[in-house]
């Protein structure tokens, strides 16, 4: 997949022309049904920005997708595929819940939300560590074992909230509400304190963590050792093991990096939000992290950007379906599934077209060696 | 099964089962081939030899329906064809036997030879279609001694044996023009000679065999005629009978423009690294090395010749600590290195010993990495190149820059992706970082492999002025005249052995010549 297109056209054009691709098609489908795609298309845009407290819920949906995206890259720089996402979320929201329902009578909460996120991020490691393991040592690939692992995490989850970590006397699989205070500030709270009146929304503390875990990857991959071993294992494991490191090693250590990210995901769900563990707070923000780092070309800029797309995306669609009666949650669902088609599993279908156009309007300066 | 060829010819001799003609492939800038003629006699073996990357594998691929020549006339027994896939080529009578084996692990014997035929008989249903293959094929086994169980399964028998199953395959599929692409690679001794008994029973039955191989005694165990390859081109037909391993390692290897290397002798100084009795053993048994010695001095250039794949990059592999040699001691300045005490590449780089790999794409750099990123692969640990985390940028890029002005390379842009260098400049980044280390010993592979002339010159120069202060080095080529040219002794090596070490004054090509074909 070398493109030989310059960088604005593959990190800039690219993308657009894709997202593009999946509005069109969107809106043939919606046009079929009877519905004006533009009046549509601009419910979703005032749905996602525009409305009430409508940018705040989008950047809620957009900081679990740029942890789930972030994840899905820094194993794709070592070549590694993880769609472990969902699990390792799981895994990292048990984490903060065992940790809060275990302590929360005892130490103060400003010390517990310092401890939760070291603890997110240390469970989704573990959960992307051993599969990162069985590859390395026992041949086993990461695709499959993080799928099977997201099983896992998932019984795991089902176990314990129907189960010891139900709240007794209730019958929802979830536990009991996390102690006064324990959670991450919101930004309309935030706003209050400074005497700025800003809607209600979910939107906490958890998108700043984001933005500088955002800044730490991109420091790990392109201002580090690691990070540098990390990118040559991934292009040529040949020319890893020459400068004497052990794929093995750098293997296991990326996929607890990326099980890492994909745990702190829980941050912004279980102690932004809930305030308690619950059953399936995922919802698939996981698997939708590989579209996201697809689209954002494995950088975080990119996939910063990605993330707002698919946040706004999952905001507006929301809205869609509130107001057309015709437009239901499914056919939102199709049209989120659109992008992901060209933007992840059909990301590269202009480019041919689109290199074939560009060197007959450019003339390439040198040939390529 | 037996088709036309072998008795009809009554008056005059049969036309050529193959006879190519001005055939011409180009992959970008690369001529895989050039102008290349080939005429095999119907019934004969026909050996091609040449070293890897000759073109002989695009040839074939030609012929098999891979590639399409660019130029230039095929002709199958007589007859003027197009082919345009393997299809087609199979049609004509064709069969290959690849390098890596076409099989399905889990299915059995005849249901691979089958596979892509499950029609061909006409039977009702699969079953019976087996039933009227293992008819046939019982036959062919008979007729060409190429018994094989048709109910075990191909992932439980041997290398030799499925390579059986593939050549069964193609008789099969009514091949009466049979090649075999690097055929022993992956053969025990045993395996081999069982190989060439089965070829010269396909012989007998009248079977035309294309065999490609780099490996002389093949050619002139079993050929009839052999063709020799050198750079895309044809170089040579000869009759085997008619030539000598000798004269076909010269063809193989050519003669160079001779180069200025400016090779003066020097002072040799204290011994830096024994090789003692080293072997390794690669998988299913194969052994690669054959206890290797030697010692290697300060301020001398320790040539190993040979025609590539006999141990060289394992030799190399075993002494920079990639791959642990399965028995056998290196001892580099009284450091112990063996099966029992293994050492990781960062180990042996840290007792001063540097490598210059030979596949510097794969090994060497890494192609999509900026030429600054490439500069310090293997070396990114080192102090200078920010603190014990950080990675500089701007770090790199001035290392990179000095080592582009020392060494000459252009473009001198660090930030240049490595893929965009010329083969001569990328060669030179990856001498540039391992020489600016300042080791005591430096493995060289294949230093001008792909380099144009004005590079070559280059790096003889500073290879030798290497020596002259002292570095103790290690050349693997597979040209023999930068051998002879700027070793201090010439081990040469044949079938993972050393034959024997040869100092200047007593190295010539035809010597060495000799010893690389395992006359000597």
């Amino acid at each position: 997949m070398s493109s030989t297109l310059p960088r604005w056209i593959d990190v800039g054009v690219m993308p657009l022309l894709n997202i593009l691709a999946a509005f069109i098609v969107s809106g043939i489908i919606i046009a079929m049904i009877g519905e004006n795609p533009f009046t549509a298309l601009g419910v979703m845009l005032k749905g996602a920005f525009v409305y009430k407290g409508a940018l705040g819920y989008t950047l809620f949906y957009t900081t679990n997708f740029i942890f789930t995206g972030l994840a899905v890259a820094v194993a794709f720089h070592a070549t590694l595929f993880n769609i472990g996402g969902e699990g390792q979320a799981m895994m990292g929201g048990l984490g903060i819940g065992l940790l809060v329902l275990a302590l929360d009578a005892v130490l103060p909460a400003f010390l517990l939300i310092l401890l939760a996120i070291p603890v997110s991020a240390l469970m989704g490691a573990a959960w992307g560590a051993v599969p990162g393991y069985l590859q390395a040592k026992r041949g086993s690939h990461v695709v499959i074992t993080t799928i099977m692992f997201n099983f896992i995490a998932s019984s795991i989850m089902v176990w314990l909230l129907a189960g010891t970590l139900m709240q007794p006397g209730q019958m929802a699989p979830e536990t009991r509400d996390f102690a006064e205070g324990v959670g991450l500030l919101k930004f309309h709270e935030i706003a209050a304190m400074l005497g700025i009146k800003v809607a209600r929304s979910p939107l906490n503390l958890s998108f700043v963590i984001a933005l500088a875990a955002a800044f730490g990857v991109w420091v790990l991959i392109w201002r580090t050792r690691l990070g540098y071993v990390i990118r040559a294992t991934g292009h040529s494991e040949k020319a890893a093991i020459y400068a004497g490191h052990s794929p093995q090693r750098i293997i296991i250590i990326t996929m607890a990096i990326s099980g890492g990210l994909a745990g702190m995901m829980a941050l912004n769900e279980i102690l932004g939000v809930q305030h308690k563990l619950i059953l399936d707070f995922t919802s698939g923000f996981g698997f939708t992290g590989i579209a996201v780092a697809l689209m954002g070309r494995n950088h975080p800029v990119g996939i910063i950007f990605a993330s707002l797309l698919f946040g706004a995306l999952y905001q507006g669609g929301a809205e869609l379906d509130f107001e057309f009666k015709t437009i239901t949650r499914e056919m939102v669902l199709m049209i989120q599934g659109l992008i992901i088609l060209f933007s992840g599993a059909l990301v590269y279908m202009f480019n041919p077209m689109v290199e074939r156009l560009y060197h007959r309007v450019f003339t390439p300066q040198k040939g390529t060696a | 099964m037996t088709k036309t060829t072998q008795h009809n010819a009554r008056g005059g001799t049969p036309p050529p089962a193959i006879a190519l003609s001005g055939i011409s492939k180009t992959f970008g800038a690369v001529r895989a081939n050039d102008d290349i003629a080939l005429t095999v006699t119907p019934g004969h073996i026909h050996g091609i030899v040449g070293e890897n990357g000759a073109g002989k594998s695009t040839l074939v691929s030609i012929l098999y329906g891979f590639y399409q020549a660019d130029s230039g006339d095929i002709a199958i027994n007589g007859q003027k064809v197009q082919i345009k896939s393997t299809a087609d080529a199979i049609k004509l009578g064709i069969g290959m036997v690849h390098q890596h084996f076409m099989l399905v692990p889990t299915f059995t014997v005849l249901e691979n030879i089958i596979l892509g035929h499950e029609h061909r008989k006409g039977g009702k249903s699969l079953d019976d279609e087996i039933a009227l293959a293992r008819q046939e094929l019982s036959n062919l086994a008979q007729q060409y001694g190429l018994e094989v169980d048709f109910d075990a399964l191909v992932a439980d028998l041997s290398v030799g044996l499925q390579q059986r199953v593939e050549i069964l395959k193609t008789l099969y599929r009514g091949a009466n023009i049979l090649i075999l692409d690097e055929p022993t690679g992956v053969l025990t001794p045993q395996e081999t000679d069982q190989l060439f008994e089965i070829l010269a029973t396909l012989r007998q039955q009248g079977v035309t065999v294309l065999l490609i191989t780099h490996k002389l005694r093949e050619i002139m165990a079993i050929t009839d005629d052999v063709s020799v390859m050198r750079g895309g081109k044809m170089v040579a037909h000869l009759t085997t009978a008619k030539t000598s391993p000798e004269e076909l390692a010269e063809l193989m290897v050519g003669r160079q423009v001779l180069i200025n290397a400016d090779f003066h002798d020097a002072e040799k100084g204290e011994v830096c690294l024994v090789a003692d009795n080293i072997t390794l053993t690669g998988d299913g048994g194969i052994p690669l090395l054959r206890g290797i010695s030697f010692d290697l001095r300060a301020g001398e250039i320790l040539g190993v010749a040979g025609v590539s794949g006999n141990g060289q990059t394992e030799l190399l592999e075993v002494l920079s600590g990639i791959t642990p040699p399965t028995s056998g001691e290196i001892n580099i300045g009284g450091q112990v290195i063996g099966a029992h005490q293994p050492a990781t590449p960062n180990d042996v780089k840290n007792l001063g010993l540097a490598h210059v790999p030979e596949d510097r794409h794969a090994m060497g750099m890494v192609l999509p990495f900026s030429a600054a990123e490439s500069a310090v692969l293997g070396y990114e640990r080192q102090a200078a190149l920010g603190d014990s985390i950080w990675f500089g940028p701007d770090l790199l890029q001035n290392h990179c820059a000095e080592l582009m002005q020392d060494y000459d390379i252009r473009p001198a842009d660090p930030a240049l992706k490595c893929n965009l260098f010329s083969g001569g400049n990328q060669q030179k980044l990856v001498l540039a970082r391992e020489m600016s280390a300042a080791p005591k010993i430096l493995l060289v592979g294949q230093p001008t492999r792909g380099v144009d002339i004005g590079a070559i010159e280059f790096i003889y120069q500073r290879l030798i002025a290497m020596r002259d202060q002292g570095c103790a080095i290690l050349l693997v080529s597979v040209e023999l005249d930068e051998i002879l040219t700027l070793s201090d002794r010439v081990m040469v090596m044949n079938n993972g052995a050393s034959m024997g070490i040869v100092d200047k004054k007593d190295a010539d090509a035809q010597s060495i010549g000799l010893m690389m074909a395992g006359v000597v």
